[in-house]
């Protein structure tokens, strides 16, 4: 057994109905993955939230810093070319 | 016949209330917001349970009933559950060693009563299956952390299948509306549930390095009528609103 008496923390991902993305829901604690899919079934599929998940210990992921935020995100602020705005779309396309 | 039938309902329903009951008592007080809100869940599941079959009840009794009279307005010695359910809270150990004896006798009936000649019951069996599998999968796990955990856990999952094993022993001793239920086509047969419950207690059992106690069965005669202490105070806590203002709602 380990030292640590706390249960690890893992991300929960639900994805709410078939062909959509898996969607991060939230957090949760769970001894191993096995635990952490019950317990997210529990916690977040309650009111038939989806029909998949996904668990990921929360160690596992790698973030960025937010003291690096301005070198990462800022330098796109001003190109907003790269949206596709200036196409003429006819009217017949719709959720474009 | 038909009372009969009404009585086998209550055979069934009061098993699920009363568990849904002891697992309500958890709410806010589970060991960790995870199986805090499992065993909720567990108790909203069970509940649901016994609403379709008081329901059905309460019609097969006419005369007015309705699915709350009879889960709140009967005296203690009508209830029929066994003496298993209605076992306290003790600590966690016991919270899911009683869930699993349950569990695993509560899925086979399902599935029998599934092909139940009512069709009704085997209608309420075919929803209920679904969520009694689940449940089995939930203490099964259980079972297993706490008794292939540490030194204190597997302790404590040991006592408490010490005490509750000798419980177990009463769901399968057959009321006579079991008895005709089962002649009938209705109701399922407890000497197949039986062996299956064997079959899964074992083998779960001993994955999780829990013994099976040699202690006698309990003489628990739940089914007749005769329960143990605890149920009592059961009764007062969940009678209390009907019973201070009859015939509330809200």
């Amino acid at each position: 057994m380990s030292e640590n008496k706390e249960w690890p923390i893992w991300e929960v991902f639900i994805r709410s109905k078939n062909g959509l993305e898996h969607r991060h829901v939230g957090s949760l604690h769970a001894a191993d993955a096995e635990m952490a899919l019950e317990n997210a079934r529990d916690v977040y599929t309650r009111r038939l939230e989806g029909v998949s998940i996904w668990v990921v210990e929360s160690k596992h992921i790698r973030a960025t810093n937010p003291e690096s935020s301005g070198e990462l995100f800022e330098p796109a602020k001003d190109k907003a070319y790269r949206h596709p705005t200036f196409y003429n779309l006819p009217d017949e396309l719709k959720h474009i | 016949m038909k009372d009969t039938l009404y009585q086998y309902l209550l055979l069934l329903g009061d098993n699920s209330l009363i568990l849904g009951h002891r697992l309500s008592e958890l709410c806010g007080h589970g060991p960790s917001l995870e199986t805090d809100i499992a065993l909720t869940n567990h108790s909203l599941d069970l509940y649901g349970q016994v609403r379709s079959y008081f329901q059905y009840a309460a019609e097969l009794k006419g005369e007015g009933a309705t699915e709350d009279s009879v889960a709140f307005l009967r005296l203690e010695h009508e209830y029929r559950n066994v003496q298993l359910v209605e076992q306290p809270n003790t600590d966690f150990a016991y919270v899911i060693g009683r869930q699993f004896l349950w569990d695993a006798y509560h899925l086979p009936l399902m599935r029998h009563l599934m092909n139940s000649q009512d069709e009704r019951l085997a209608a309420i069996a075919t929803k209920s299956e679904k969520e009694a599998s689940y449940h089995l999968r939930f203490s099964s796990e259980w079972v297993k952390r706490l008794g292939d955990g540490t030194e204190e856990s597997r302790e404590r999952m040991q006592k408490a299948m010490n005490d509750l094993y000798r419980y177990g022993h009463e769901l399968f001793k057959a009321s006579p509306e079991e008895l005709a239920m089962e002649e009938s086509g209705i109701g399922a047969s407890l000497d197949a549930l039986e062996a299956e419950w064997n079959d899964t207690v074992q083998e779960v059992l001993s994955e999780a390095g829990i013994s099976i106690p040699d202690s006698p069965p309990a003489m628990a005669r739940g089914k007749e009528g005769i329960h143990t202490e605890h149920m009592g105070y059961m009764l007062a806590q969940l009678q209390y609103m009907q019973r201070a203002y009859p015939s509330m709602e809200w």
